[in-house]
């Protein structure tokens, strides 16, 4: 048969391949541009509810992911602050912060007021161990909500710790470094907006 | 083309030829997502999908295929259709991409699906090797709910937890709390426990093969390897 011996041919097998690697292509092409759209409105509409949840309801009453400013950080980093407002009075911010926890980073979004008290807390992402460390998850227990309503001003800095370090949020049977972890991030981000507060807040 | 013998396709892929638990391979989606039966689900019917549409494409192209760059050919076809159904999943079923988004990126190192289109697709006829996908994956989805449920029963003490949201509210009557205040064995959720379970699964699995072999004996001589 003649594609037998076509087979053979080492021009033949590099066309296939070729040949292969073009239709592949096209095809992701083609459906990226498809589908880009959809994924990118999806995306909206998850980071609109989770700045929905960091926030109180009736709090803010603009469109939050229209109102966006990149802040530099003293390290060179770029952080996106969504500002939040109520008749036109900016009133509140949301915003990420991070720490290392047991088993890499956790990412928490924070909604604060515009004079820095926090609002409310989520954790986005984290790789803790499962039955131990993810009770910092909203779905898995209400600890997250231990932060909503403290500052940097009701609270003091030494404070900012679990209370194995003299702070005053709990630890997890187990697990230490997962809510030390995110009590840092959680400072971190306040002493970020506390630093930030006017380049935010200003028009 | 001889007209493929479906019921020993599905009976290769749900239990003979059960790619986790005789072929012993997919290993390590295996211990990654088996952590509660609803992720071994999900991670199953995936994988299904995929060998599937994989399988007949790759069977569609097998003549035309040289054996010199063949494996190339499989990976760049699984790779594609992997990101395809990822793409369109988070675009227009975005709730269960949520859910499923992990695994599917998992697929892509799924070494049953290379493994199948290597030994199966690449032999056979289309009709043949959709069922072959169909047969192999239904049996993937076996194994790794039966092995998440085990440790989800015994690490969590639930079944099925949170089954409604892959397989929406119509089915949250699958998820039950076997032992409510349950402190749980956090071992059997770490890799350590899949191990366990996939070792017991085994054994379990040939002592059965070797009894079925002994009562019809003669007939059987394939399964001699399994008597212990």
């Amino acid at each position: 048969m003649q594609l037998a011996l076509l087979r053979e041919r080492i021009p033949y097998q590099a066309g296939t391949l070729a040949a292969c690697l073009l239709i592949t292509s096209a095809a992701l092409v083609f459906s990226n541009q498809l589908t880009a759209p959809a994924i990118e409105r999806a995306a909206r509409a998850d980071l609109q509810s989770s700045l929905t949840q960091v926030l109180p309801e009736g709090m803010v009453d603009n469109d939050m992911l229209r109102d966006a400013r990149q802040i530099l950080t003293e390290n060179g980093a770029s952080v996106t602050v969504y500002r939040g407002s109520k008749a036109g009075q900016y009133a509140a911010a949301v915003f990420e912060s991070s720490a290392i926890g047991y088993a890499g980073e956790i990412r928490v979004l924070i909604g604060v007021d515009a004079g820095g008290t926090v609002m409310g807390v989520r954790v986005l992402k984290h790789a803790e161990t499962p039955g131990l460390g993810d009770k910092i998850e909203i779905a898995k227990a209400g600890w997250i909500r231990g932060f909503e309503h403290k500052s940097l001003q009701n609270l003091a800095p030494e404070r900012w710790a679990v209370k194995k370090d003299g702070g005053i949020f709990d630890q997890f049977a187990g697990a230490t470094i997962t809510p030390h972890a995110v009590v840092k991030a959680v400072k971190l981000g306040l002493d970020f907006y506390a630093a930030h507060a006017n380049e935010i807040a200003g028009e | 083309m001889n007209r493929p013998d479906i019921r020993k396709l599905f009976r290769d892929g749900l239990w003979d030829q059960n790619v986790v638990t005789t072929q012993l391979l997919a290993l390590c989606p295996t211990m990654a997502v088996t952590t509660s039966g609803t992720n071994g689900l999900g991670m199953g019917l995936a994988t299904t999908a995929v060998l599937t549409v994989t399988n007949i494409l790759l069977s569609a192209i097998r003549h035309l295929v040289p054996d010199q760059v063949r494996i190339p050919i499989f990976i760049v076809v699984i790779a594609t259709v992997v990101t395809l159904v990822d793409m369109s999943l988070n675009a227009w079923l975005h709730e269960l991409h949520k859910v499923l988004g992990l695994f599917i990126a998992l697929i892509v190192v799924n070494c049953a699906i290379l493994g199948r289109a290597e030994a199966f697709a690449s032999k056979n006829g289309v009709v043949a090797s959709a069922f072959d996908g169909l047969a192999m994956g239904l049996g993937f989805t076996l194994s790794l709910t039966v092995m998440g449920l085990m440790r989800e029963l015994i690490g969590s003490g639930t079944l099925f937890a949170q089954a409604s949201l892959l397989l929406g509210p119509a089915f949250s009557f699958l998820e039950i709390t076997v032992i409510p205040q349950y402190g749980g064995v956090l071992m059997m959720i770490l890799p350590p426990g899949g191990f366990l379970v996939l070792g017991f699964l085994l054994v379990a699995k040939r002592k059965l093969d070797a009894r079925l072999a002994r009562r019809n004996a003669p007939s059987q001589t394939e399964n001699a390897c399994c008597t212990v």
